[in-house]
């Protein structure tokens, strides 16, 4: 390869150019569509992709992505991981964390600690199940889903309850440094937590090597249900800080808070390139994907279509999108 | 020694008993356990008034979760079947009326919501099989899209179904409640069904889809059909449920749909396909429904029963897969 200059190279990659190959890079797609809604509902509104309108477009990625990256973790694990309780486990955390802080700026470290340690403590719940029970992870999660739901009714009596600090709120919804909110930060944080631990440390090659071949990595000598259940725990943490973001941002604390969250956080990560089938895909990925989510419901809500109108343009979008992405493999005989 | 034969006749029963052919023994179990406890604690409750009353509840979510399960058994999963719900209820309710609410008004609406949940169910199999979506995210959108369009058609609920209809669906025909003949011609229906080669080909596509398509089975035409007869029987379920409740409400389906994968797998079938039976499911639905009755009855204070009825589904959930891993 010595006597091979770059100006060659390029001319030989650009002879056999496919532009579909370019499509299916992974943050092509959700990248490219972003540009696209941007453009399409600046046309629409004027100042639809202001500076100011994106960070608070932004702010509502970072809330969805937060809860995403759990999930993002529990799906490349693979054996059909998936976590339908985050939206439970947000509305759960909002309350104990609503209920801690009761408007006190000086009890938002108890109540994120409190939130997130009952996410957790409900993560690991769910791993064990999967993995110690063996129940399939839609079917645990799917169940605790009901208990944590349960849990919430019997602690609030359906009645709203707990508030947000003054400094919470403030922290999540107004600039703190070249009028950027502090919950980006936070994200950005989170963006690179994940992408170090995917890429930098031995828990996150063995995620890939339980979601890509789990037999393989049983016998290559990794303890996959301790795995897994650090997973699921994972996901049950990052659901209880996004729950503590959440009250910063509503103000307050109800019982279904959460559920919009819940189908969400999974397609955004289908829409960030990683397959439902685990293995493959980035949390980088799921930052766009989650962007992007919040882009198309903004800009149909901007456009002023009624209820329907919107979800059956969302929907649609959604199976639109879907054919650009990981589809089930071609039956060949 | 009559005690020692005694237990192994009753051992040798369980090992005749074979689970991996009739996983849905373990949920009629339950069932016949759960009523029992549901009699003992109020015995109005094994009156026939009440059963058939109990009947007519839970038969929405018993069609539902057959219509799922035939999805299910082919390795596939419909998250769609509250929206089609949706949809089927308010366009029926809409076409009766404007019809006038005649008999031959109640007719077309009761074929025309039927076809609407075939349609639905078509569209679902085609982007799963065809255009090879994965199963949950596409049914997903496609949920959002039946509901968005039930919203179209009636933006508020309360628009009321013609008398006639849901006066018949309470009433008694030769002596015998109307939605036990309903639950009659479903029993025919899943038992003609499980005749058919259709079910077993359904089977190989769910236990290992790259040997059934190698082996020559038409396998996007039996997803596509599994999801067409989960549309039907969604339709059918929503027509129970206007009969019920007697008006269009465009977001009733919401709330059933995770009870529907709930009751598929509470029935003894395999979420990863291959392994299962629509006549588990029926008395998973039922079991579902038991169990809220059973919590009630109990007595258990208001505010908890949500809790607790969530923690028996979820052991029940938990013991049902693990039963039928045996």
């Amino acid at each position: 390869m010595a006597g091979v200059s770059s100006k060659e190279v390029i001319a030989g990659a650009r002879s056999k150019f496919d532009p579909t190959a370019l499509l299916r890079l992974p943050m092509v797609i959700p990248c490219l569509l972003i540009v696209i809604l941007l453009i399409l509902g600046e046309t629409a509104s004027p100042g639809f992709a202001s500076p100011g309108q994106i960070v608070k477009l932004l702010t509502l990625a970072a809330l969805l992505g937060t809860v995403a990256a759990g999930q993002n973790l529990v799906i490349l694990g693979g054996r059909e991981g998936i976590d339908l309780s985050v939206g439970a486990i947000i509305s759960f955390g909002a309350v104990i964390a609503g209920n801690i802080m009761q408007g006190a700026n000086s009890m938002v470290a108890p109540a994120l600690l409190g939130a997130a340690g009952a996410g957790l403590g409900i993560g690991i719940l769910n791993g064990i199940g999967v993995t110690i029970l063996r129940i399939p992870p839609l079917v645990m999660t799917l169940g605790m889903l009901g208990v944590v739901q349960g849990a919430l009714v019997a602690m609030t009596r359906g009645i709203p309850s707990g508030n947000a600090a003054p400094a919470l709120s403030d922290f999540i919804t107004q600039p703190v440094l070249a009028g950027i909110p502090g919950i980006l930060f936070v994200w950005i944080g989170v963006g690179f937590f994940m992408a170090w631990l995917l890429s930098r440390t031995a828990f996150g090659y063995r995620i890939y090597a339980i979601g890509t071949n789990e037999r393989a990595a049983r016998l290559s000598g990794v303890s996959v249900w301790r795995m897994r259940i650090g997973l699921f725990g994972l996901s049950g943490f990052f659901a209880g800080l996004t729950s503590v973001f959440v009250l910063g941002y509503t103000g307050n604390s109800f019982i279904g808070v959460g559920d919009q969250y819940m189908l969400p956080s999974i397609i955004a990560v289908v829409l960030g390139g990683t397959p439902l089938s685990g293995g493959q895909g980035s949390y980088t990925g799921t930052m766009a994907g989650a962007f992007l989510l919040v882009i198309l419901q903004s800009i149909l809500i901007t456009l002023q279509m009624e209820e329907f109108g919107r979800q059956i343009v969302f929907g649609v979008t959604l199976l639109v999108l879907m054919l650009f992405y990981g589809r089930q493999l071609r039956l060949r005989v | 020694m009559t005690r020692g034969a005694g237990i192994s006749a009753f051992s040798a029963f369980f090992r005749r008993v074979d689970l991996a052919r009739r996983p849905y023994l373990p949920a009629i179990a339950v069932t016949l356990l759960l009523f029992s406890l549901n009699g003992f604690l109020q015995p109005k409750t094994l009156r026939p008034v009440a059963i058939a009353a109990d009947i007519s509840t839970y038969l929405p979510m018993i069609l539902l979760a057959v219509g799922q399960t035939y999805v299910v058994l082919a390795s596939d999963i419909d998250l769609s079947v509250g929206g089609i719900i949706s949809l089927v209820n308010v366009v029926t309710v809409s076409v009766m009326t404007a019809l006038g609410g005649s008999h031959g008004a109640i007719m077309a609406g009761i074929l025309v919501g039927m076809l609407v949940g075939i349609v639905c169910g078509a569209f679902n199999g085609f982007c799963v099989a065809v255009l090879r979506f994965q199963p949950i995210v596409s049914t997903f959108a496609s949920g959002i899209v039946f509901a968005g369009i039930a919203l179209w058609v009636l933006p508020q609920a309360g628009l009321a179904a013609p008398d006639a209809y849901w006066e018949t669906y309470g009433d008694n025909l030769i002596g015998i409640p109307f939605v036990l003949w309903i639950l009659a011609a479903m029993a025919v229906t899943v038992a003609l069904i499980a005749k058919l080669v259709f079910s077993r080909s359904l089977l190989a596509v769910g236990g290992n889809i790259q040997s059934a398509y190698q082996s020559g089975l038409p396998v996007p035409g039996l997803r596509i059909s599994a999801f067409i007869l989960c549309g039907l029987f969604s339709a059918i379920a929503a027509l129970c449920l206007i009969g019920d409740t007697a008006s269009g409400d465009p977001l009733l389906g919401a709330k059933m749909t995770l009870g529907s994968v709930a009751a598929v797998v509470l029935g003894g079938t395999a979420l990863s396909g291959g392994r299962g039976n629509p006549l588990g499911s029926i008395f998973g639905a039922v079991i579902l429904g038991l169990i809220g009755s059973v919590v009630f009855f109990a007595g258990v204070p208001f505010e908890y029963q949500n809790l607790v009825q969530g923690l028996i589904v979820l052991a029940a959930l938990a013991g049902g897969v693990t039963i039928a891993r045996r």
